[in-house]
């Protein structure tokens, strides 16, 4: 059963002779605990699609399901909601934000739950243990590596213990080491049943999905595995 | 983590930002609330002084046919054979309930006297009222006493008298004891004597023909004080001189919306200072409102977070606001309040109006920067997706 359907997407930026068709009609079906990675040249459309996925862009048609959910009938407000309680993003840059604390970052999603501070305590330094990065709670992000902040950006996405990840050029400023070390945690992720959805560049990263999506000009050219895109 | 959490952080972290804000705040209201202490403190000295200065209150006997007029009021060719009031009913005035609003009470009986061939007004007066209640005569000379008359300016003149020559009143010869200086007004015209001397000149013992009072209309309306003093004194007609007590009044009131007026405009520039800071810090945040919005925040937390950092900036200001223009007022009033001891007490009202009017600025300029951060567009402020 699917747990993640995408029918016949697309997105247009612009209006009129300055129309762009960012993603045209884009179709698939994600299983639970599938470990799924998008790939394309520069300007293919992965990230607009990634943000579908996200919730947070309204595709120009289409429609995508979620667990069930039409996710693009949902209000605005609602939508947030489900990106909170479904969805953990990773993304390039980290985006961990400067003034707080590493387990404070790791927290964020839960700033907005009613659970008591003792609670949300130990589900960040459950994330965090399980990134490796327990030691590190009470620094801030300017005292820790690149590899480091990724694994808090990786973290801070499974506090809430969401169903699906999505990653955005998890690798993107990392070095080779710390790539295979986020690979791995996103193996070990997925092993305990968790959805993800990585968009990558890299060959390298991309054998470490069991499926590979390659776009092309905002079109799904290919649906297979590494060793079929290899 | 709470939204609390990150606002406080996010202050802490921007503390210049923040200093900003809390003093364009603290700014507006502490000038508000010395500008409210001050006027208050002074209105009280001020009101108290104007109306010292001059009657503000006319008893004359009740009558159909007499009109009189003085300060403003004509009396030619009227006799005076008319039942004037008992000099000793005005002790009466001492038994009504706003007794002690009363500064001056001045008796005066007038007569028209003739001299030298020709007649004049002519005044009994007790001098010591006169003080209170014509500050601005100024004498040449002497006040007189039972056996003196003080002449005023234009009299003088007429009569081409000056201090020290005599005065043949009827059957009396009064030594002119002082001149007034000009005033303007129809004291220029009378002479003046000691009451009891006017009395026995007009052969009216015990009689007065009206009485002026000046009366300390802070915390009593007028209309009242005329309404006690006319039940004491049921045969007298007594009566506000309106005009006086307007001019007061609309003189207080200037003086407080002038007051008022500039506390807004200061106001108005405190809170553009946090609407124009608070927007900057927004766009400043474009990538951290990116990721909480990501990660599920809602609009109404976004905006929360910015409504808590106004609102902890405001509470803030409100107090130290109030601290400060408490203590600017008691040092104002210390340097320019004349007389004044500079004490101005803890007002709680003024205190809790302070705040909420800190907050209430803070909120309000705040408002359009919060729905500017909870409108950002995720995808926009993250830039990767």
């Amino acid at each position: 059963m699917s747990y993640i359907i995408a029918e016949s997407l697309e997105k247009t930026f612009g209006n009129g002779g300055t129309a762009v068709n960012a993603v045209s009609g884009i179709s698939f079906n994600i299983a639970p605990g599938e470990f799924v990675g998008v790939m394309g040249e520069s300007g293919a459309g992965k990230s607009t699609l990634l943000g579908m996925l996200g919730a947070m862009n309204a595709p120009s048609s289409g429609r995508l399901w979620v667990d069930g959910i039409d996710v693009y009938q949902l209000k605005q407000e609602q939508r947030a909601d489900f990106r909170r309680e479904y969805l953990g993003f990773v993304f390039q840059s980290f985006h961990l934000v400067a003034y707080l604390t590493v387990i404070e970052n790791v927290m964020l999603p839960l700033a907005v739950t009613r659970r008591a501070a003792k609670e949300k305590r130990a589900m960040a330094l459950a994330a965090l243990s399980q990134v490796g990065l327990a030691d590190k709670a009470d620094r801030l992000p300017g005292e820790i590596s690149g590899g480091e902040k990724e694994r808090v950006a990786v973290a801070r996405a499974i506090v809430n213990e969401p169903p699906v990840l999505l990653a955005d050029e998890p690798t993107g400023n990392l070095d080779s080491r710390n790539s295979r070390e986020i690979m791995n945690m996103f193996q070990r992720l997925n092993a305990t049943g968790m959805t993800i959805i990585m968009v990558t560049h890299s060959p390298e990263c991309a054998g470490y999905a069991r499926r590979i999506l390659q776009m092309s000009d905002g079109r799904l050219v290919g649906d297979g595995t590494p060793a079929d895109k290899n | 983590m709470t939204l609390h959490l990150i606002s406080i952080r996010n202050l802490m972290r921007r503390k210049g930002k923040a200093a900003f804000i809390l003093a364009g705040l603290v700014i507006g209201v502490a000038t508000v609330v010395g500008i409210i202490s001050f006027v208050d403190a002074t209105t009280h000295d001020i009101a108290h002084k104007l109306e010292q200065y001059g009657a503000n209150i006319l008893i004359v006997p009740r009558t159909e046919n007499l009109s009189l007029t003085y300060g403003g009021m004509s009396m030619g060719g009227v006799s005076f054979e008319l039942e004037e009031i008992r000099e000793s009913e005005l002790a009466k005035l001492t038994s009504i309930r706003n007794s002690r609003n009363i500064a001056a009470v001045g008796p005066m009986v007038l007569g028209v006297v003739p001299v030298d061939g020709r007649r004049i007004l002519m005044a009994g007066v007790d001098f010591k009222a006169a003080g209170i209640l014509k500050p601005w005569w100024h004498v040449q000379g002497g006040l007189p006493d039972e056996n003196g008359v003080l002449l005023g300016a234009e009299a003088a003149r007429v009569l081409n008298l000056k201090t020290g020559d005599r005065l043949a009143v009827n059957d009396r010869r009064l030594a002119v004891s002082g001149v007034l200086e000009p005033t303007g007004s129809q004291d220029d015209q009378l002479a003046f004597a000691m009451l009891a001397t006017a009395q026995q000149v007009f052969h009216k013992p015990g009689r007065i023909s009206m009485a002026e009072v000046a009366a300390l209309c802070k915390d009593c309306p007028i209309e009242d004080m005329v309404q006690q003093i006319s039940e004491v004194l049921p045969g007298a007609k007594v009566m506000a001189i309106q005009q006086v007590v307007k001019s007061r009044m609309e003189m207080l009131a200037q003086f407080k919306h002038f007051s008022f007026g500039i506390s807004g405009v200061i106001l108005f520039i405190g809170g553009l200072v946090v609407l124009v800071t608070m927007m900057g810090s927004v766009r400043e945040r474009t990538d951290e409102i990116g990721i909480f919005r990501a990660i599920g925040f809602r609009r109404s937390h976004i905006m929360r977070i910015v409504f808590l950092e106004a609102g902890i900036l405001s509470g803030l200001a409100g107090v130290i606001g109030y601290l400060l223009g408490l203590g600017s007022a008691r040092a104002a009033l210390a340097l320019f309040g004349e007389g004044h001891s500079g004490h101005v007490p803890f007002n709680p009202g003024l205190a809790a109006a302070a705040l909420i009017l800190a907050l209430a600025l803070g909120l309000i300029a705040s408002a359009y920067p919060a729905v500017m951060a909870a409108r950002m567009d995720p995808n926009e402020a993250l830039r990767s997706l």
